[in-house]
């Protein structure tokens, strides 16, 4: 079975993220670029299905600038076989991504899609989605366990509700949630392998496709401040508090 | 600008969490928006009949009877389609990211998730959300429609009850509903306690809990003598003090109830994303120096095992 397992290249999780200078987007100077977490969990689960002999090969693929091979290489050294980039300095939005990624599925033909359920920068939650819509897919989102077997797929989904589970027939899309594992970290001898593991480079053209975003960032700005309130004395000042003075009990 | 607002169901019932989707529509389309219900001998349609839309659709067939999105979502694009909608949305949950999304991609629409604001400026949709787990407040122009949408429910609030109940009529399905996936289960543990995300009063407890017995003493025994519902911090969750779907935060639920209590809750920027937006913030916690009393409007410096249970008897006999 082959893996495709998508990585995007987002701010380190534990960043400060603050708007740039003109607010119209966020000041990237300096700052720590990492794959987004939601895809590492997306690329452990497909590892670990590696090392119990249920996938054959993982595809890494990312979209985005050339830096982007950084978190390619990243998840080369993680245990990944090979890597795609499609590069692109345009500003994609999630319906062109979930095209690009249409097409390399149709080229790549795996059996299993593992994306990360969302990106921790814009926070869509969409792409995975769209994917399976495009290709006609069964999907499995915010998936926390999923069991392999006879070309089906079960997945234990983290819903607003409790623990869903559903089962889908394979190829499908499996977008991951925080607990559907933890990511080991990289060995060196996986950084020293990563260097000689296939990086292939292509551009939206060489797949067909002329990707224009409908939705722009347009401004970025820091939501309001709240205001520290008061400091209470003991429960008695609390309850009266609430009761004559906020008035919510 | 006409809406077709997706109710979240399960099924056979349709869920509170619309409310705030219905008062979208009334803010933004007030004379034109339609609302569907898909499900299989849906229970409680009169939840969503009493706000003045056009018409409440109905998809009601046994193929529907469990929220798949690979079932729903054709059958939202399909009527979409059909009534000319420019903006289909629902109220933000894991039901409508997961199947909107996917009827975004059958409409090949772009998709806005969880605003907080929308207006229209020379034909221009714009509007605004939470980004980058919301630290920052992200505005963003959308060109063309349909487009879909998640509205970010403590923005949006309740509907406003309208004279007149709305038309009831079945929506035509279409030609195809692939049942590839199936439905198995669910294991849901709300212990009949008030939702999450709709309650008025909400208790929540972080890590120095110790064990479920403990949380579920202190923490569900406030929640119970204020009415409220009970969440936890991810530290909580990942301790196994709680289960995964109390969890608030920026991985877990946004809620904006009118009393948010936060009992030994350092206050950390993830959990402040899901909880920053209540009316009236309390934090108990024995550090001073913790987050939290940043943004609370009454912060008691005590320990939780001390003042909880004061605090339970003091509501007690506050209700008389």
């Amino acid at each position: 079975m082959k893996v495709l397992v998508t990585v995007k290249r987002v701010p380190d999780p534990y960043a400060k993220i603050s708007p740039n200078a003109d607010g119209t987007d966020i000041a990237r100077e300096g700052l720590t670029m990492a794959v987004n977490p939601f895809d590492e969990i997306a690329l452990e689960e497909a590892i670990r299905l590696k090392e119990a002999g249920k996938a054959t090969e993982i595809v890494a693929v990312s979209i985005g600038g050339a830096e982007s091979q950084e978190q390619l290489r990243t998840a080369l050294a993680m245990g990944a076989d090979r890597a795609i980039l499609v590069q692109t300095e345009e500003p994609l939005d999630p319906p062109s991504i979930a095209r690009l990624l249409a097409a390399i599925v149709q080229r790549e033909q795996p059996q299993l899609i593992l994306m990360g359920k969302q990106a921790i920068d814009m926070d869509d939650n969409q792409v995975g989605q769209m994917l399976a819509a495009i290709l006609n897919l069964p999907q499995a989102t915010f998936a926390s366990k999923i069991t392999i077997e006879d070309s089906t797929a079960t997945v234990e989904r983290e819903t607003d509700n409790g623990i869903e589970t559903i089962r889908v027939p394979l190829p499908a899309v499996i977008t991951a949630d925080l607990r559907l594992n933890e990511p080991r970290y990289v060995a060196l001898t996986g950084i020293v392998r990563a260097r000689t593991k296939p990086l292939e480079t292509l551009t939206p053209a060489d797949l067909g496709i002329t990707p224009k975003a409908r939705v722009r960032l347009k401004k970025v700005e820091k939501p309001p401040a709240r205001q520290a309130g008061k400091r209470v004395a003991d429960v008695k000042e609390l309850v009266r508090l609430l009761k004559e003075e906020a008035r919510v009990i | 600008m006409k809406i077709l607002i997706v109710a979240e169901t399960d099924g056979s019932r349709v869920s509170e969490k619309t409310l705030p989707a219905i008062a979208f529509a009334q803010k933004i389309a007030p004379n034109d928006f339609h609302i569907l219900a898909v499900g299989s001998s849906l229970q409680n349609l009169e939840l969503l009949t009493g706000y003045g839309a056009q018409t409440v659709w109905v998809a009601d067939d046994p193929r529907l009877a469990k929220p798949l999105a690979e079932r729903y979502a054709p059958v939202i694009a399909h009527l979409a389609r059909q009534i000319g909608a420019d903006l289909i949305a629902s109220t933000t949950t894991t039901f409508s990211r997961d199947t909107l999304a996917r009827a975004a991609g059958l409409l090949d629409a772009p998709m806005l998730s969880d605003i907080t604001a929308l207006e229209s400026l020379n034909g221009t949709l714009i509007a605004r959300r939470p980004i980058y787990s919301a630290n920052l407040i992200g505005t963003f122009e959308v060109e063309g429609t349909p487009v879909v949408l998640t509205v970010r429910g403590p923005a949006w609030g309740k509907p406003e009850p309208k004279e007149g109940a709305s038309p009831i009529q079945n929506a035509e399905l279409p030609a195809e509903i692939p049942t590839r996936s199936e439905w198995l289960s669910l294991q849901g543990s709300s212990g009949g306690r008030p939702d999450l995300t709709q309650a008025r009063v909400v208790v929540s407890g972080g890590r120095p809990l110790k064990d479920p017995q403990t949380f579920e003493k202190y923490i569900g025994g406030l929640a119970d003598v204020l009415g409220g519902a009970v969440g936890a911090t991810r530290a909580a969750v990942d301790a196994g003090i709680a289960p995964n779907e109390l969890q608030v935060g920026q991985t877990g639920k946004t809620v904006a109830p009118e009393l948010y209590i936060a009992v030994a809750i350092s206050g950390s920027v993830q959990h402040l994303a899901g909880m920053k937006d209540s009316r009236v913030i309390v934090a108990i916690n024995i550090d001073p120096e913790a987050p939290i009393f940043q943004v609370a409007d009454y912060g008691l410096v005590a320990d939780l095992y001390e003042v909880v249970p004061q605090l339970i008897e003091e509501l007690k006999n506050a209700r008389g």
